[in-house]
């Protein structure tokens, strides 16, 4: 690793300059741009190296707009904050103090976000010191790890289904069944303990499968396009769990309201114990990568699909049946949502709820885009998101942030994901040489 | 520009040849079986006591008044006779108000099974249904006006949050309603104007956009709700209701009088819309051009409209309808904004936009059905009926699939929507 050190520099220049938009409370193109500007001509791997790194090639468009994100999420803290809006009131009498607020109320809300997604320096001190636990120091990962598991379910789910073709918006109605299917399984079947589980995620991914199923065969048969049928069975699961959760014999014993019974603890989805809630979920989910990643680049499946997905006509010609791809690539879409369900409500809910579910099967859409419809891209865009969850957690009770600023930071990354010409241009970066962005599959309905 | 492959599934799988089982044969088994349903299970459950539908809001005044059980299975057997006659074939030009007659005649043996022994306000399940499908129709329209000229618009949900949003903002600081309206349409072209821009000058794949933009609405709704409103609502969030209208003379019409003639402004803008749409786009110069920029971009280029500026057009257009369609929600609806408050209406609205065939009035007709459907929960689920309320709130949906699924008739978009237009 030769060129560890200048890879340092420019990072360096890149995160003063995202500092100094957000200090002026304005993004803008950043104007000092190091030297490596112009093409060295020596082509030595470092030159080649600092060449694409100012490219729009995806790590940097991936790295620009998380920081474009931050920046426009930082503007959104400071115009919210009465306090520091009063600041402004005087800016041109006195601009430090607008400036000082400003970066006291956007850093510290940034720091929580950090500490509690990642690692809290004062919790590391206080195990060196005695006072506090190794807990206590990997909480914020064990929290990060929780909140990623189910979106890497749903987030495959979706990449799958992208990459043949097809546009999988059910994730939340797959998931909602998925959770439906598991719970009832895991407070219904009466099995032994090892055994039970599995049969909960196996319910899980068979309620996924069931209502992947239904657009896939009707995309297959009548060419309804799966868009508007996914959409709709969202809403429809969402009805039905509302509508299930209240009856006799699911509904918990002595209560009112909208809650299940508890899923048996032989059933549930073993966690690390104490105040860390990460469970076997984020195991089976890394599993689930490596086997939708095998599926998708080693099997006959795999290569059936994704040729469907390049071309059907092409596909049809090669003797490949678009009908029987189509429905079988959204029968394991819809299993991989359903495991994602059965991930959280065996992992961390334990219970049925109308929001159990939360948003899972969204943002699934939005992890598999930012992991660009690959599988282990996937997993790392889950991380990132789950790390942004966490982290908002601790901002809102620390920072008094609301979680909201996570949901729409998550929004506003995958914007710039998604138009990669609008980071390029909002940076003045290079074509990269091998573009592989931009590949929408605009085709409407 | 590459050729893109705009081939179906049901393209590429064998297209059968014409059958016996043909559509309406199809459609007349179904409509028998629904009303065989309705004669035997409706009837045998239906009380024999008297269903009144009164001609008011409430169980006073005049009323239509009919056996519970005699009615239910009345109609049931109305419904069986359509369905017998479609079955028989028809000439194709009876075949709607047929079918729709079967439909209706289920609906009404129904809702004579359920309203046996008490009694429904016809009028105040009239002008319910007409406000509840207010911001279907006016969600749907904006879809219309984008689709129809090739751009998805997915984000009907977010014009909505972002209109109820700056309504009830705007609103509460402005004191006034009509400021209220304004800065809806306003919330309403934000988001679509990002649309836009990404969809047509970006190129990003409009679905993605749609969905990314609703939860980014979600976002900045519900963070500025957190950060203003709760604390605050009295100077944020307590924006002035809508005020009813009430057209002398006009209103003492029974039944239409009260529902069309006392009531806000948003329900007569939202019928007017539809005619003036409807109007727009089969009459003038905009809509022709429209329709042809969303069938055939590269034509319409050719002969010399600007593609890409008139999509623009129509999207904002859209944003302007939608965001006032978010406005109904604080403004009629509640009175005050509250977090994701809009709960899916957007994609309700987006289901009536393609189960009306992507025209305005088939929007408007879908828009009524899926108001009454949410009506009909409401009114169910206060009189105790053991027909969960959820699973007519599944309607609207369920009749979506049906209909995207060819099952009833074929639905069939703009041949270029959701394809950016990219000039060579």
């Amino acid at each position: 690793m030769t060129t560890d050190g200048p890879v340092g520099a420019p990072k360096i220049a890149d995160e003063t300059a995202a500092d100094s938009a957000t200090d002026a409370a304005a993004p803008g193109p950043v104007g000092a741009k190091p030297a490596h500007d112009e093409p060295g001509d020596g082509d030595t791997l470092l030159n080649r190296f600092l060449q694409n790194l100012w490219a729009a090639n995806t790590v940097t468009v991936t790295v620009l707009s998380v920081v474009l994100a931050l920046v426009i999420g930082a503007i959104f803290i400071i115009v919210s904050d009465p306090d520091v809006l009063s600041t402004f009131g005087y800016l041109t009498a006195r601009p430090s103090d607008a400036f000082d607020a400003s970066w006291t109320v956007v850093s510290d809300a940034y720091a929580d976000l950090f500490k509690g997604a990642i690692v809290d320096p004062a919790t590391i001190t206080a195990w060196a010191n005695g006072t506090g636990t190794w807990r206590q120091v990997f909480f914020p990962i064990s929290e990060t790890l929780t909140y990623a598991a189910p979106l890497v379910f749903t987030g495959l789910s979706v990449a799958l289904a992208f990459r043949g073709g097809l546009f999988n918006i059910g994730g939340q109605g797959q998931a909602v069944v998925g959770t439906i299917t598991a719970a009832m399984a895991g407070f219904f079947l009466p099995l032994p303990p090892v055994i039970h589980l599995i049969a909960a995620l196996a319910a899980g991914l068979l309620g996924g499968a069931l209502w992947g199923f239904v657009p896939g065969i009707l995309k297959a048969r009548t060419g309804a396009h799966e868009v508007i049928v996914t959409i709709m069975l969202n809403y429809t699961a969402n009805l039905f769990l509302g509508w299930l959760i209240l009856q006799k014999g699911v509904q918990q014993p002595g209560r009112s309201d909208a809650i299940s019974k508890t899923v048996d603890g032989d059933a549930q989805l073993t966690s690390f114990g104490g105040e860390l809630r990460a469970n076997l979920g984020i195991l089976l989910a890394v599993l689930a990568t490596a086997v939708v990643a095998w599926l998708l680049n080693r099997s006959a499946f795999g290569f059936e699909l994704r040729a469907v997905g390049a071309n059907p006509p092409a596909a049809r010609t090669a003797g490949i049946s678009v009908a029987r791809t189509y429905t079988l690539l959204m029968v394991t879409a819809g299993g991989l949502a359903g495991l994602g369900g059965a991930t959280q409500v065996l992992g961390t809910a334990h219970a049925l709820t109308p929001q159990v579910a939360g948003n899972i099967g969204f943002d699934g859409l939005l992890v598999a885009l930012l992991g660009r419809n690959r599988p282990w891209g996937t997993l790392l865009a889950a991380i990132l998101f789950g790390a942004l969850r966490a982290g908002g957690n601790r901002m809102q009770s620390f920072s008094g942030i609301s979680l909201e600023l996570v949901t729409v930071l998550q929004a506003l990354i995958v914007i710039f994901i998604a138009a990669p010409a609008l980071v390029k241009a909002i940076f003045h970066l290079r074509a990269a040489r091998s573009a592989r962005l931009g590949a929408s599959m605009a085709k409407g309905w | 520009m590459t050729a893109v492959s705009t081939a179906t599934a049901e393209e590429l799988t064998a297209a059968a040849p014409a059958r016996f089982w043909d559509r309406q044969r199809r459609l007349g088994v179904g409509v028998a079986a629904i009303g065989l349903l309705a004669t035997v299970l409706f009837g045998a459950l239906a009380p024999s006591e008297t269903a009144r539908f009164t001609l008011s809001e409430d169980a006073a005044g005049a009323a239509l008044s009919i056996n519970g059980q005699v009615g239910a299975i009345a109609f049931g057997v109305i419904a069986l006779g359509a369905g017998a006659v479609l079955l028989a074939g028809l000439a194709r030009r009876y075949q709607t108000g047929v079918l729709s007659l079967g439909i209706l005649a289920f609906v009404l043996s129904f809702l004579c099974w359920q309203v046996a022994g008490k009694f429904l306000p016809l009028v105040d399940t009239v002008s319910g249904t007409l406000e509840l499908a207010v911001p279907l129709i006016l969600g749907a329209l904006a879809g219309v006006l984008g689709e129809r000229s090739g751009v998805v618009n997915v984000a009907i949900e977010g014009q909505f949050l972002m209109g109820a949003f700056g309504a009830a903002l705007v609103g509460t600081m402005a004191t006034s309603v009509w400021a209220g309206v304004l800065s809806a349409a306003v919330g309403g072209v934000l988001i679509a104007a990002i649309l836009a821009v990404l969809a047509i000058r970006y190129l990003v794949d409009q679905v993605v956009v749609g969905i990314v933009l609703n939860l980014l609405a979600l976002g900045v709704t519900g963070f500025l709700y957190e950060r203003l409103m709760q604390p605050d609502a009295q100077s944020y969030n307590q924006p002035p209701k809508m005020p009813e209208w009430h057209i002398p003379g006009l209103a003492d019409i029974p039944v239409i009088g009260p529902v069309l003639f006392d009531t806000n402004a948003l329900v007569w803008l939202a019928l007017i819309l539809v005619f003036a749409i409807h109007f727009g786009l089969t009459r003038t110069r905009w809509g022709l051009r429209t329709r042809a920029v969303g069938e055939h971009p590269t034509a319409a280029d050719t002969v010399g409209i600007r593609v890409r500026g008139l999509r623009y057009l129509n999207v904002l257009l859209g944003g302007v309808i939608a965001g006032a369609g978010g406005a109904y929600f604080t403004l009629v609806a509640t009175g005050s904004f509250n977090k994701n408050m809009t709960s899916g209406a957007g994609f309700i609205a987006l289901a009536a936009l393609i189960f009306g065939r992507w025209t305005p009035f088939g929007a408007l007709g879908a828009a009524l059905f899926f108001g009454f459907a949410q009506k009909l929960a409401t009114y169910l689920s206060a009189v105790g009926s053991p027909v969960p309320s959820q699973f007519l709130n599944m309607l609207p949906y369920l009749a979506t699939i049906v209909a995207v699924a060819g099952l009833v008739g074929r639905v069939r978009a703009p041949a270029a929507d959701g394809q950016p237009y990219i000039k060579s």
